[in-house]
């Protein structure tokens, strides 16, 4: 599904992805770990086309074609999701109007009709149900006010709206209480699927009790250096990264 | 032209003055004042404080003439029915040139402890609460105002229907000036929607001065909603002075679209505890044109909620200035003070001046103050474009919210409808959303 190669980028002169390399099949869930700074969150706004980074080499390849050519709303219809670590509040835009406007020009571009007003509504609040998200929400300007974990919830609650191929999850579980993990942690699963793929940024080995990992991938300094199974999250929890770290020095 | 007989531009407002005298004797002496206070203050300058930001060159010299008697030039029902707020399910009173137009106003029944009327000759307490003041356009209004509305809701009356309060002006003359003044009483309990318009008829550089004293009774709620959207010549000046009682709840909403020059000064005193005050605006300026709102919200009793929303969208050479003082006085305790004032900036010769003033004299209080001046949330964009929306979608949705915000506050529904539309569309023919 995703095919990152020796994929280098960076802020002005900053470099700061120094050649990835990470293959994501659909079916498979992958996990993301690394230090503070190693660049994580660069990889997934790489990934999402924002503004202000710059590809000095490599490439990703989603589905057979170039995904760093794409608008990040291309990409975003072409199924490809990231919850961000720091969700934006958007003072002014109703939530509701945001996620049935987002949804609606996700599924124009797949061929299928739009959703009404009445059916988004009945969709929309079944999942909030599920997520433990107040519909007073959906009344709301998209994240103005919301707690840090409120904010996280709604980034399930856009995905799992969205239905997307390809997820990257960036740090969903950072500020979130033990409830509100597994409400998360469930969300993701429930899109889980053979025609689907979930990239799961996170410090906590914790999350992945919930979530279980295909693969386990240590990023630092901007390459992975070391990947492995779900043990390794493990190993992780116990050593910290500095061993691995001079084990790749 | 006809109506260069009507007013002959009259070199001072002195010479001005003599026509004044047919209006009653009872209200000389608040006139007279008035006069005398402007002869020694003249126009404000740049130099004044207050009026930093905003040049009244174009304005002061322009011709004095004041439209002391109307111009004989009235639109007709239809005319009136197709403006914006026209087919509103309201009273309404109309004003032509700052003259009280009867055939063209139409108020339906109001309970007996209901008075809505022009102001004619009513003196009352006219000036008590915007005697304070020293700003020069209130002691011009208190000289050469011609007539205004009178709105008393008896102490648990409720208003049957809205207010509206329709000023148009139709002077082709340069300076031709309506000064309108609005004298307001809500009693205790009562209840009332007050809509107020400033519409231009013709295209000359007119003038607008108005002034509204506004008493608020204790546990009365009030919502007066102020549009203008003068002609882009049109030079706007108005004076609200509010005093609010215990538990009053007071929603103020200025949204200023026209003029090429507008200032709205707000002065609100909160005299009771308990008083939740609102005042909430949006100006949307191109061209030439200033917007300017100046306000003082005066916390003279303990456990007051005060609100200030001001959105500023700012295209071509347009500025937007902002000035807001908080007073909370000693023993206000439990004053709960917000305000924010954000200036979106569309064009790169655009300037937004803001400046809070927070002045506090009571030490239980929670008072914070916001201003931002800059481009669209680049970051914002960026969400919502990874979300599925193309870049323009998302810009839209996001100036149609930065004005939503403010427009959303208003509680008349009808009222609340007919902006949103209206605001959109200016945006969408008038603004580049690409
Ligand atoms: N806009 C920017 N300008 C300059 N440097 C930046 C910018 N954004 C990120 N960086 C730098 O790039 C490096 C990687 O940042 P990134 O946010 O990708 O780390 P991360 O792995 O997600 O860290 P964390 O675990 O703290 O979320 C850091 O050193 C960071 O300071
Ligand atoms: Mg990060």
């Amino acid at each position: 599904m995703l095919q990152i190669k020796k994929l280098q980028a960076g802020i002005e002169d900053k470099r700061i992805l120094k050649g990835i390399d990470l293959s994501v099949n659909a079916g498979e869930v992958h996990a993301i770990m690394g230090p503070n700074g190693s660049g994580k969150s660069t990889l997934a706004s790489v990934l999402a086309g924002r503004d202000g980074y710059d590809v000095t080499g490599g490439e990703a390849i989603y589905n057979g074609s170039d995904l760093l050519d794409l608008a990040p709303e291309e990409r975003a219809r072409e199924g490809v999701f990231i919850a961000f670590q720091y969700p934006v509040e958007i003072p002014g835009v109703n939530s509701a109007y945001f996620l049935r406007s987002a949804v609606n020009a996700v599924r124009t571009h797949r061929g299928e009709a739009e959703l009404d007003a009445m059916s988004f509504l009945k969709a929309v609040k079944e999942k909030m149900k599920e997520l433990g998200l107040s519909e007073e929400f959906l009344k709301r300007p998209v994240n103005a006010g919301f707690s840090g974990g409120e904010k996280k919830r709604n980034e399930i609650l856009q995905m799992a709206m969205l239905n997307p191929r390809l997820a990257v999850l960036d740090e969903t579980d950072s500020g979130l209480d033990i409830d509100a993990l597994r409400i998360v942690a469930d969300g993701v699963n429930r899109l889980r699927g053979r025609d689907n793929a979930q990239v799961v940024i996170t410090h906590y080995q914790r999350l992945l009790d919930y979530i279980v990992p295909d693969f386990v991938h240590v990023l630092h300094d901007g390459r992975i250096i070391k990947s492995g199974d779900k043990s390794l999250a493990i190993e992780l929890e116990e050593k910290g990264y500095d061993w691995l770290a001079k084990e790749a020095a | 032209m006809s109506q260069a007989a009507a007013t002959d531009p009259a070199a001072t407002p002195v010479e001005a003055f003599a026509a004044m005298e047919q209006n009653g004797a009872a209200l000389m002496p608040l006139r007279k004042a008035g006069l005398a206070r402007f002869s020694e203050s003249g126009y404000p300058s740049l130099n004044d404080e207050d009026w930093r930001f905003t040049n009244l060159k174009p304005l002061t010299e322009l011709p004095f003439c004041p439209v002391t008697a109307p111009l004989g030039q009235a639109p007709g029902p239809e005319q009136l029915d197709s403006l914006t707020f026209g087919r509103l399910d309201a009273d309404r009173l109309v004003f032509v040139d700052g003259h009280f137009n009867a055939d063209l106003s139409q108020i339906a029944d109001q309970p007996s402890g209901v008075t809505v009327s022009n102001l004619g000759r009513f003196e009352g307490e006219l000036g008590s609460l915007s005697g304070g003041d020293d700003n020069p356009f209130v002691a011009l209004n208190d000289a050469f105002f011609t007539d205004g509305a009178l709105i008393q809701i008896g102490d648990g009356q409720r208003l049957a229907k809205p207010v509206q309060l329709l000023f148009v002006t139709t002077a082709n003359a340069e300076g031709e000036a309506a000064h309108i003044r609005n004298w307001i009483t809500a009693g205790a309990n009562s209840h009332g929607t007050i809509i107020e318009s400033h519409l231009s008829l013709g295209q000359a550089a007119t003038v607008t001065n108005v002034v509204t004293e506004t008493r608020v009774g204790d546990g009365a709620n009030v919502e007066h909603i102020k549009f203008q959207d003068q002609s882009a010549r049109a030079f706007h000046l108005a004076s609200l002075h509010s005093e609010l009682g215990r538990d009053a709840r007071y929603a103020f909403h200025s949204i200023a679209l026209g003029s090429r020059l507008s200032r709205n000064n707000l002065r609100m005193r909160l005299a009771g505890p308990g008083i939740e005050c609102v005042l909430n605006g949006l100006t949307m300026t191109r061209g030439q044109q200033l917007a300017d709102h100046h306000m003082i919200v005066d916390h003279a009793a303990p456990h007051c909620d005060s609100h200030e929303y001001f959105n500023g969208i700012l295209d071509g050479q347009s500025r937007g200035v902002f000035h807001g003082r908080i007073l909370v006085r000693p023993g206000a305790q439990k004053t709960d003070a917000k305000q924010t004032n954000k200036n979106l900036i569309l064009s790169d010769d655009a300037t937004a001046n803001t400046k809070p003033q927070l002045e506090i004299y009571a030490d239980d209080v929670k008072c914070t103050h916001g201003a931002t001046i800059g481009e669209m949330d680049d970051d914002a964009i960026f969400y919502l474009r990874a979300r599925g929306l193309d870049a323009c979608t998302a810009r839209r949705m996001l100036m149609h919210g930065f004005v939503g915000e403010i427009v959303e506050r208003i509680r008349h529904d009808a009222v609340r409808e007919e902006l949103d539309a209206l605001v959109w569309n200016r945006l969408e023919t008038e603004h580049q959303l690409d």
